[in-house]
């Protein structure tokens, strides 16, 4: 038996026994909520470690409740025959206040719960002025550089044009080839009824120069080189290389930022127009297998729809989105605290923002573009 | 030393290691070895980088395979165990990791929870209350336990690492290089902590080191780990009176002139 308890008077005598471990701990806890629910109000209360078998810390806190159970009941207790092999832990537990850390707790739930919202705005203000002066140093790392073109790390930014251009060509050809048939072929489809399949190429030609093809090789960057720049950059951070070149007198904004985002500068405006071509090409085949417009045909009425205006509105924009990948992944990358899981953090918001914004920035583009009539 | 020692002749070995040999491909790290752990005891393993310390703790952990021998915790055979009788022993042991290895997606209080969660069936009340008293125990404040790992500090983490070690009052606890990456200070208040602990709790502590102020103020006993054998063990001043190279030079070299000096006087 755990505990077994007998009134003699205003006397409470309680026997405990056997092992008061982990295992038993719920037993126990309830054996010692149901004693002290009873009703009877004694003076003293007495009791016998005598036949403990065993006592661990989850026995230990539950006698100690116990105890000060009682004597917040205004009995005197008293503990004996407990073993001295015990006492140290005893005297442990003596110190443990729970009711303190709770009363501590609830201030902090109220504090957590406005927190979060203010933190919340507070880190969308961070994250704008953060990537404004990134914007802001790279713009003076260029100026600087150009006077001294010799400090400009052209083997790093050639390294980042293979790998955010070159090896990405594959895998945006495949993508937006598939993307020119599929918006044929939904065309076709569609403008049958009206016997105006004839229009799919104007609809292809200029949905694709102007937009599509733009924005898909925008979005396919940032989860494909955006991402890897966040990762290289926050892993450099993670082991202070970032913090050793700052030391060794160099900026990292020249030798790490600039060559990379100048690299999708001059990666993604190529991209974008491979990625054109191969949606068209992909449009043409589609239209001819599908829609029965052969190639002379589509090539001739691709002439009439389009006007140099829609290719340079697509190619216009790819700069400016190549800058906003970069800059939001490097500010992304710097950010990176010390552990790996803020490294992945980093990485997801970095493909989250900068996809979010080069929609943002095409919408602006589009009613820019739209007002000076292009 | 410290801690409550069991009569001479009647020490009961809490860990039995024989013949133990691991190995990876060709690479033999653990070569027959022979190891007893006894109740009550703080165990400090030493031996040089990469000589295989950490792999004789995994070994015993389960955590890695091994060629040949038996590993026997706490009358248990492991190697020939099956499931049901190694968790009813692997709730019995707690391990402190060299990096803490809290899970860095729960906080304080949910990581020292989670065994316990898994193990007992106890009311939330409880296991909140339990949380403050290892947390004192380990020396932190109660507030501690609303922060995820990533905001603590190396010494807190080691504490925290070390309460979840407690979290279901384990009989043996095996801790790998504790002190590493603490200041002196730091790593002083936790080798007393881990005495005051092992004497409140009756621990078994089998501790894998390099600090020679460790081995010095809290170990009962040290095994010297040299290609893949124990090869010598006893207190410290059975090492300090060894033949063997590597000894002479790990407890003679300049960094441990000190402790001769603190020995001899």
């Amino acid at each position: 038996m755990l505990l077994e308890g007998r009134a003699e008077g205003d006397r409470l005598v309680l026997t405990a026994g056997g092992a008061w471990i982990a295992l038993h701990a719920q037993e126990l806890e309830t054996m010692i909520d149901s004693q002290m629910a009873g009703e009877g109000t004694f003076r003293r209360v007495e009791i016998d470690m005598g036949r403990i078998e065993r006592l661990d810390t989850f026995g230990a806190w539950l006698l100690e409740r116990l105890v000060r159970g009682w004597k917040s009941r205004g009995a005197e207790t008293n503990v004996y025959r407990l073993s001295s092999v015990y006492q140290p832990l005893m005297d442990e537990v003596r110190h443990v206040n729970p009711e303190a850390a709770d009363q501590a707790d609830e201030e902090y739930a109220h504090e957590r719960a406005l927190g979060s919202i203010g933190e919340t705005i507070a880190t969308v203000g961070y994250t704008v002025k953060a990537n404004v002066n990134m914007l802001g140093a790279t713009i003076a790392a260029f100026l600087r550089v150009l006077r001294r073109p010799r400090d400009f790390r052209i083997t790093s930014m050639v390294h980042n044009i293979d790998n955010a251009g070159w090896r990405a060509v594959p895998i945006i050809l495949l993508i937006t080839f598939l993307i020119g048939a599929i918006i044929a072929q939904q065309g076709i489809f569609h403008f049958r009824r009206f016997g105006a399949e004839a229009y799919v190429v104007d609809m292809v030609g200029i949905l694709v120069l102007r937009e599509i093809g733009v924005l898909i090789v925008a979005i396919m960057v940032a989860g494909r080189s955006g991402s890897a720049i966040t990762a290289e950059l926050g892993s450099m951070k993670m082991r202070e290389e970032v913090d050793a070149l700052r030391t060794m007198g160099f900026d990292p904004v020249e030798v790490l930022v600039l060559p990379r985002i100048l690299a999708l500068v001059i990666a993604l405006p190529i991209l974008t127009f491979i990625g054109s071509m191969s949606a068209l090409y992909g449009g043409g085949l589609v239209a001819w297998l599908y829609g029965g417009i052969d190639p002379d045909a589509f090539l001739q009425r691709l002439k009439d729809a389009i006007t140099l205006d829609h290719f340079k509105v697509g190619m216009i924009k790819a700069p400016f989105m190549a800058l906003i990948i970069g800059i939001i992944s490097c500010v992304a990358g710097f950010e990176v605290k010390g552990s790996s899981e803020s490294l992945g953090l980093q990485t997801t918001e970095s493909v989250v923002e900068s996809i979010f914004l080069v929609i943002v920035l095409d919408g602006l583009f589009a009613i820019f573009f739209a007002s000076i009539g292009m | 030393m410290n801690g409550i020692r069991p009569p001479a002749g009647m020490k009961e070995a809490v860990i039995k290691v024989r013949d133990i040999t691991v190995g990876f491909k060709d690479k033999l790290v653990l070569d027959h070895l022979d190891l007893d752990v006894y109740r009550g005891e703080i165990l400090g393993f030493v031996g040089g980088s990469g000589a295989g310390k950490s792999v004789l703790m995994r070994t015993i952990l389960g955590l890695l395979p091994r060629r040949e021998g038996s590993i026997e915790v706490l009358g248990t055979d492991m190697v020939n165990a099956d499931d049901e009788t190694r968790r009813a022993v692997e709730r019995r042991w707690g391990i402190l990791f060299q990096n803490g290895a809290l899970f860095s997606s729960l906080t304080v209080r949910e990581n020292l929870q989670f065994p316990v969660r898994e193990y007992l069936d106890l009311p939330e009340r409880l296991m909140d209350e339990l949380v403050v008293a290892k947390l004192e125990m380990v020396g932190l404040k109660p507030e501690a336990r609303h922060k995820y790992p990533s905001e603590l500090s190396g010494g807190m983490t080691k504490r925290v690492a070390l309460a979840r070690a407690l979290s279901l009052d384990p009989e043996i606890v095996f801790l790998d290089e504790p002190t590493s990456g603490l200041d002196p200070i730091g790593a002083g208040a936790f080798d007393e902590l881990v005495a005051t602990l092992q004497r409140t709790l009756g621990l078994t502590v089998y501790m894998v080191t390099h600090d020679l102020d460790s081995l010095h103020t809290v170990c009962d006993r040290i095994a010297v780990l040299i290609d893949g054998k124990v090869v010598a063990q006893g207190d410290m001043n059975t090492m300090l009176a060894s033949q063997i190279p590597w000894m002479r030079e790990y407890f003679h070299g300049k960094r441990s002139r000190v402790y001769q000096q603190r020995a001899m006087s």
